[in-house]
């Protein structure tokens, strides 16, 4: 693996996370959703992307976050996985990062043991901190 | 060709075709069994090995070409008529087969042909060879022995002299005329060399010109070559192999394309603008093409899967000291490749069942007073836009004392339920998990993977499997399974202001109540919602409720003025799912849902609908096990079930009720009905002598079932006094052209046995019945349409109605 990685970025909240850019199918504004009743309350729905059925993940929800204000507008990070497409709601979308290793640290052990396995460590930036998330452990909801 | 990403596109494709040619193998080699002197079928068993044998000798597989070579000789053998067709024959051959096929599959994974030794195969089919020598034609000179040799010295094939190694074959140019047509000999050296063979040279053509120096060997070769090729290459010039994957890409762009039409079509009725009216409407009907034409592509015979069960029975029954012959019908009824695929292995399950537990053994099926050869009837056909697939056998049938004392032994059920229990439910009992009543567990079926694999992979198709059986004469096995995954016809209801799509496979018929109805026609069993409907009552489901809306929304619902009930068929029951509103039924694109939702029962899938967004697809069997439903109805089942077993069952059909120009009751088979539709009078437009009505983007015939039948009321009636401005219409369909039957009243839908039959007493009618305790006539609809026009069943008829 090389040193240097690139990252999608994106805000929740004052929270910073990046995901490997390689993951990112694409990223779109606010759509419509088709709600699932009896899902997962983290699942909010089904958006139709040019023909394909993604499934849209409350991304806050996911990682225990506060819930956002009422219409807050939302942006789709659209990741590959495994089991078609997923996309991450989120507040705001932010630069591609690139990272060396040496700015890597996993992430501490007074985090709660569920958001441990969805985030795999932080960046240490310049100016803040990036949380490294690992979209297959998003995109799980078994493992809860 | 030392690694599988390193082969070539020519051993990839000569993979795929010797399989393919294996494939045929094996039914050709069955079929020869029954007819061992075919020189029909012997010529293409021959030709089929001899392809393998030539392409691995090229593609440098000596194992596999010794093997494919040896069992050659033994076919040449027979077709010269030297040896005639023994079941050790059959068997060596098969056994041949079968490890050209094992070396394939080791080619498709490690580029070489394997390590496994074929010599005690070459030796036995030497052995066979050899049986019954017959002297005047072994004199070294005839190809396939001389080849043999050649072949056991590890030499390769060239050493055999040219000429030899082929034989001039009836469907085929004759190898001088060729050489003649190719300026590389003359008529008259020809003509004397065939002279010569007259005259009782027993050498092929080829030599004695290669002997009398009047032709190169090169040349004979080529002309061998081009005499192989002949027939062979006209014919794949109108076939070309398509990867399946990009059919699937195709179709998937093809159920984009109709979902952007839909949007199209939607936007078009805000709009004034003729010309671009009429261009939707192109856009719209070439689409349906285009779509029609995409899924052709796509649809397979069910022979391709039955062609391998000739095989597998015979193996079977020889394995079991059984005599068994197959019959098939209906080998060219045409399935999505998926669901073919999907289909295989219940299938070979079902048929190992049959021959292993079903069919008895000669000695016991004699003592049975049955002919000692089993039969095993494999029925395929379409009905009602689904596939039915039937698998019978003459054999011992199930004993149900048997099956209920073993699942009472396996504590699948309680004891006095066992008792309680009737005939079907028993027979759901070799449904269930677990469940084995072979007396032994045998190598070939009975080790407790069983009828539930075969049931849950049907039902994952969107299938139904029934059994029907009866002590002493047989057991039939019928499967119902949808044409195609990809795109099915769907009910679209709304709940909780969402849209949801039912199959309409699972949908029966819909109820809509409307003031006191609504309001007192829902009563409830303790608490359970139900509906008397025609007389029997019909457990209910609120979907809102079932989805946990909001419960004060729900609540409202039950107080409405109407009530939509969709009457839901989920495995063998019954239930009335109330939704909040019913809007159309359309064609919808079956999307898989994500990984993330794969846990939810109650949808099978999601589509995408005309204005972009995404509706779920729910799923009848899931929803019906979440709202408890089928548990509660089988109970109630067992209570209806208490109906003498012979009347039960006589086969019953689904009728549609209507009234008949003479107020009388007719009806006609549901599975002749495509939709019901009622038009306005205005609509109604002609064309010539037809009356006609623009529909779903295509013209209508409409055929007027009073106007044909013969009047018999005592007082004709002139204008039909219930001159009302919407008509009955009864769309039917066939060969992709529709009709509509215009009728006066629709009734009903009821499900009848047909028992008492009276015969026709007039034209346009196949006989008469009791239904309901109501004498009702069955609609000749075939008749009918051709009286009004002759020509619509004619598939010429068929091909300009599609151009046009």
């Amino acid at each position: 693996m090389s040193d240097r990685q690139q990252f999608a970025t994106f805000f929740l909240g004052d929270n910073y996370f990046g995901v490997e850019v390689e993951r990112v199918q694409e990223i779109l504004r606010s759509q419509e959703m088709t709600p699932v009743p009896l899902s997962s309350p983290v699942v909010r729905g089904l958006i139709n992307l040019r023909g394909q059925i993604v499934t849209a993940i409350d991304l806050r929800r996911r990682l225990g976050l506060p819930a956002r204000a009422e219409g807050q507008p939302l942006m789709n990070v659209v990741v590959r996985s495994s089991g078609g497409g997923v996309s991450l709601l989120v507040d705001d979308i932010g630069d591609v990062v690139e990272t060396c290793a040496e700015s890597f640290e996993p992430p501490p052990e007074t985090l709660a043991l569920n958001q441990r396995a969805m985030i795999v460590g932080v960046h240490k930036l310049d100016d803040r901190l990036m949380h490294v998330l690992d979209c297959a452990k998003v995109a799980d909801l078994e493992s809860e | 060709m030392d690694s599988a990403d390193g082969m070539d596109d020519i051993v990839k494709e000569f993979i795929v075709e010797s399989t393919e040619n294996l494939d045929q193998l094996d039914r050709d080699l069955i079929s020869l069994e029954k007819n061992p002197t075919s020189k029909e079928l012997l010529g293409s068993i021959f030709r089929a090995v001899h392809t393998v044998k030539g392409t691995t000798g090229f593609l440098g597989f000596s194992k596999l070409e010794q093997v494919a070579h040896a069992g050659e000789s033994l076919l040449s053998r027979l077709r010269e008529g030297v040896l005639v067709l023994s079941p050790s024959i059959t068997s060596g051959l098969l056994a041949m087969v079968d490890a050209v096929r094992t070396m394939l599959a080791a080619i498709e994974k490690t580029g070489s042909d394997g390590d496994t030794d074929y010599a005690p195969l070459i030796q036995f089919l030497t052995q066979l060879q050899a049986q019954e020598p017959d002297g005047k034609m072994r004199d070294g000179l005839v190809a396939p022995a001389s080849s043999f040799h050649a072949v056991e010295q590890e030499q390769s094939q060239d050493t055999i002299a040219p000429g030899t190694a082929e034989e001039d074959r009836d469907d085929q140019l004759p190898l001088g005329q060729i050489l003649v047509e190719g300026g590389h000999v003359k008529e008259e050296q020809l003509a004397s060399a065939l002279d010569q063979q007259m005259q009782g040279d027993p050498r092929r053509v080829g030599e004695i010109l290669v002997a009398r120096g009047a032709v190169h060997p090169e040349e004979v070769l080529e002309a061998l070559q081009a005499q192989n090729d002949g027939p062979t290459s006209s014919l794949s010039s109108n076939n070309i192999r398509v990867d399946v994957g990009q059919l699937d890409k195709l179709m998937n762009l093809v159920g984009e394309l109709v979902l952007a039409r839909n949007q199209i079509l939607q936007f078009s009725t805000t709009q004034q603008d003729s010309t671009f009216l009429n261009t939707t409407q192109r856009l719209s009907l070439i689409t349906t093409e285009l779509q029609e034409g995409v899924m052709k592509t796509r649809m397979q015979p069910i022979e391709n899967v039955w062609g391998k069960f000739p095989r597998v029975v015979r193996d079977l029954a020889l394995a079991c000291g059984k005599r068994v012959h197959v019959e098939m019908e209906g080998k060219d009824t045409e399935l999505d490749k998926t669901i073919l695929e999907a289909i295989k292995d219940p299938l070979t399950h079902l048929i190992r069942n049959a021959v292993d537990h079903g069919i008895e053994s000669p000695s016991q099926r004699e003592a049975a007073g049955k002919s000692p050869e089993g039969r095993l009837f494999l029925r395929a056909y379409h009905e009602g836009g689904q596939v039915n697939i039937e698998i019978s056998d003459d054999g011992a049938g199930i004993d149900l004392s048997a099956v209920k004392a073993k699942a009472v032994e396996r504590g699948l059920i309680p004891q006095e339920q066992a008792a309680r229990m009737s005939e079907r439910e028993a027979y759901q009992l070799l449904f269930l998990p677990g469940f084995s009543t072979a007396q032994k567990v045998t190598n070939v079926s009975g080790r407790g993977v069983g009828m539930d694999v075969v049931k849950t992979n049907i039902e994952k198709i969107g299938g139904m499997v029934d059994l029907q059986s009866a002590m002493g004469s047989g057991t039939t096995v019928k499967i119902k399974i949808p044409l195609t995954l990809a795109i099915i016809p769907a009910l679209i209801v709304m709940c909780g202001g969402e849209r949801y799509a039912i199959p309409q496979v699972s949908l029966l018929e819909l109820v809509r109540l409307e003031g006191n109805g609504a309001r007192q026609g829902i009563e409830s069993v303790h608490g359970a919602p139900v509906y008397r409907l025609r007389g029997n009552l019909l457990s209910l489901v609120y979907l809102n409720r079932e989805l946990h809306f909001d419960s004060a929304a729900a609540q409202d619902s039950a107080q409405q003025d109407v009530v939509n009930i969709a009457v839901l068929q989920a495995d063998d029951c019954q239930f009335g799912l109330i939704v909040d509103e019913v809007n159309d039924t359309e064609e919808i694109v079956v999307k898989p849902l994500g990984e993330l939702l794969k846990g939810l029962s109650v949808y099978t899938g999601a589509t995408i609908m005309g204005d972009g967004r995404v509706a779920l697809i729910l799923d009848v069997m899931g929803l019906a096990q979440h709202a408890g439903v089928i548990s509660e109805v089988r109970q109630r089942k067992l209570s209806e079930d208490a109906t003498p077993a012979a009347e039960r069952a006589r086969e019953r059909k689904t009728l549609l009720l209507f009234q008949s120009p003479d107020d009388g009751r007719m009806a006609i088979s549901l599975s002749d009905v495509t939709r019901l539709e009622t038009f306005s009078r205005s609509s109604i437009e002609r064309t010539g002598e037809q009356q006609v009505v623009q529909y779903r983007g295509t013209i209508l015939p409409l055929v007027h079932v009073s106007g044909l039948l013969e009047e018999r009321r005592l007082q004709p009636r002139g204008v039909s006094p219930t001159a009302e401005d919407k008509v009955q219409v009864i769309v039917h369909t066939r060969n992709l052209r529709s009709v509509g039957l215009v009728v006066e009243r629709i009734l009903d839908i009821v499900e009848d046995d047909l028992s008492t039959r009276r015969p026709a007493s007039r034209a346009g009618v196949l006989g008469s019945f009791v239904v309901q305790g109501k004498v009702t006539e069955i609609l000749d609809v075939d008749g009918i349409i051709r009286v009004q026009d002759p020509t619509f069943f004619d598939p010429e008829q068929l091909l300009t109605g599609v151009a046009s």
